[in-house]
């Protein structure tokens, strides 16, 4: 593992209501090294997304501590995290009557030195973060005449143009459809070589799990239940205590293993024919 | 072309020629509405004998040429109104602007977390005590009291609606709500009580430009230019917070910290003008949605934009009321604004402020 990026000791967090702190996370250990891809799984509730929150510096540990590179994350300027870290989230409203461009460039907020413009540095950051999102045909276009996968390539430049270190993604895949989702992931996948991002996901497939993330941690109950490769993270026994159901893995014609929810053998078509007996009514 | 020489091909931003243009044309506007309005009268002042009024009080050359009674009227009434009209109108704006992108409301105007009942509690109030001689740097007790008042509420409202995690827009909106309409039920007391003083109440509470001076102009437009000026510097901010609170934190904002910003310097515009002008409605709404209609909504452009328009808008209107036998100007705006504001009710019913 090369130099951490950020580590958690200890974190518990949860959000003040009116019957008091409702804990998500329960004394959470987790170290992210550079360059890694994880996949962050769990049944709803299990505090992935808090965890998420937590490590964007968002949501604040009532104990424990969170290292980012080495450097207390609660000692970190909102403006100094967001040249670090940036979020994807899930879905997000545009708002009406801008570019693609000029959403993109918010993601400059944090860097932009000048008092009334932006720099070249700034200009060449949305271009960037335009064309390796392969939005950049998007750019002159309102942000209210997107299509779905469209808006999704417009988000995923809106983290890149803030040239972060870490990614995180909220459960990125969640609105789309099939070939979108691959696409994102394979971006991210891509992105991660291309630039050396370090990221961390929420995922809710198994399936995109296990084929893109090469870690895999299972939190259950706001605690890391399993951290490891897919197919050591992602055991049976693994899966069921964390989802209550049962996974198997299938291999692929590349060689691929991939784990899926188990799917009971159907029950055998009962024999039809003009003499044939009434069907059972099970 | 090879590479050296490949034009950026990506750009943001309102463009050089719109920015020139729609500044542009609002400083002519602002200047020709400003020259109507030192203009228009019975009097019967000359362009060329008002221009050497001006030039004369400002440089203190050339001959005196004009009866002493037409200086009075240009330099002494009509031209701290029209400043008077410009800065509250430009300070409205601006402050409605900031206050739309705070919530992410496109109804949303300066008076929505309160300045507007507090100022008005303490002019009324003051308008009623019988030391009403009391004054400071040429300020009555009533601009005083309404601009402390304005700023009192707004501090109260926030005050209430921070709770442990933060101030949500939604409990700012409903404590404002619930603050105005407190204040509002004092002032209407007072007003119950008013007795003789009850016209010059309404007066006040309808808005009006009419009591301008140079003393007021001098209070206001400081303050006004100040938050202006600080407001425009947090445009990448601004931005940033019509993507939802949750994003703007990830893009680098400190989203509870800006909000106690914006809406301190946004309540100080607001109430500096409130003080010198009384309550005058519409202008805050209906200006930064026009111009965000026409030049979009970037707060680089949108403010200073907004000011301009604004200010133009409410000394045309202040003329108007002049015209029409020196009705409260708050009335000619209310008489322009309220069918704007039901033709934008019917319009954001069928298009969006975000697309979703």
């Amino acid at each position: 593992m090369r130099e951490t990026v950020i580590r958690l000791d200890g974190v518990v967090a949860g959000y003040r209501g009116a019957g008091g702190e409702r804990r998500v996370l329960n004394g959470l250990d987790l170290a992210v090294g550079g360059g890694e891809m994880v996949a962050l799984l769990g049944a709803n509730g299990s505090g992935k997304t808090t965890l998420l929150n937590v490590m964007a510096g968002t949501i604040r540990p009532s104990a424990g501590s969170i290292e980012l590179f080495g450097r207390p994350l609660s000692s970190w300027l909102r403006g100094e995290v967001a040249r670090s870290v940036a979020v994807l989230p899930q879905s997000l409203e545009l708002p009406a009557g801008f570019r693609v461009a000029e959403v993109v460039a918010m993601g400059r907020t944090a860097h932009g030195a000048r008092w009334f413009g932006w720099t070249p540095d700034d200009m060449r950051a949305v271009e960037d973060a335009l064309r390796d999102a392969d939005a950049l045909e998007l750019a002159d276009r309102p942000v209210t005449e997107l299509s779905g996968g469209e808006r999704q390539r417009v988000l995923v430049a809106l983290a890149l143009a803030q040239e972060p270190s870490l990614l995180l993604l909220d459960e990125p895949t969640t609105h789309l459809d099939v070939a979108h989702a691959a696409w994102l992931l394979a971006s991210v996948a891509r992105l991660r070589q291309l630039r050396g991002l370090t990221v961390v996901m929420v995922l809710h497939d198994l399936v995109l799990a296990s084929a893109w993330a090469p870690r895999v941690v299972v939190l259950h109950g706001g605690r890391i239940l399993a951290d490891g490769p897919p197919h050591v993270a992602l055991r049976p026994d693994i899966v069921r205590d964390a989802y209550g159901v049962a996974v198997e893995t299938v291999v692929t014609e590349a060689g691929r293993r991939l784990i899926v929810p188990h799917v009971p053998a159907p029950a055998p078509e009962p024999a039809s024919g003009p003499s044939g007996s009434a069907p059972s009514a099970r | 072309m090879s590479a050296t020489t490949a034009v950026r091909r990506v750009t943001f931003g309102p463009s050089p020629g719109r920015t020139t243009l729609t500044l542009g044309l609002g400083v002519s506007l602002v200047l020709a509405a400003a020259g109507a309005a030192v203009l228009a009268g019975t009097s019967g002042i000359g362009i060329g004998d008002a221009v050497a009024i001006v030039a004369h009080r400002l440089t203190g050359i050339g001959p005196v040429t004009w009866p002493s009674s037409a200086e009075t009227i240009v330099w002494e009434l009509r031209l701290p109104r029209v400043l008077a009209g410009m800065v509250v109108g430009a300070g409205l704006a601006c402050a409605g602007a900031v206050f739309q992108a705070l919530l992410r409301n496109p109804l949303a105007d300066p008076y929505i977390i309160g300045p507007a009942a507090g100022a008005s509690l303490g002019a009324v109030a003051a308008l009623l005590l019988p030391v009403a001689t009391v004054g400071w740097l040429g300020l009555g007790l009533v601009q005083l009291l309404a601009f402390v008042g304005g700023l009192a509420a707004v501090t109260v409202v926030f005050t209430v609606a921070r709770g442990q995690g933060g101030t949500p827009v939604v409990t700012l909106l409903l404590s404002g709500y619930a603050v105005s309409s407190l204040l509002s039920a004092a002032v209407a007391v007072l007003i119950f009580n008013a007795g003789e003083r009850l016209g010059a109440v309404i007066s006040w509470l309808l808005g009006s430009l009419a009591g301008a001076s140079w003393a007021r102009v001098g209070f206001a437009a400081p303050l006004i230019v100040i938050s202006f000026t600080l407001l425009l510097l947090r445009w990448r901010r601004l931005n940033a917070l019509l993507l939802g609170e949750a994003q703007a934190a990830h893009v680098g904002v400190d989203v509870e910290r800006e909000k106690r910003i914006l809406v301190g310097l946004a309540a100080l515009a607001t109430s500096a003008g409130v003080a010198i002008s009384g309550t005058i409605g519409f202008v805050g709404l209906v200006v930064p949605h026009l111009v965000r209609l026409a030049v979009g909504p970037d707060h680089r452009l949108l403010l200073p934009a907004s000011m301009l328009y604004g200010a133009a808008l409410l000394v045309l209107a202040d003329l108007g009321a002049r015209m029409a036998g020196g009705i409260p100007v708050g009335v000619v705006t209310a008489l322009i604004g309220a069918p704007f504001f039901l033709w934008l009710l019917r319009r954001s019913a069928s298009g969006g402020w975000v697309s979703r």
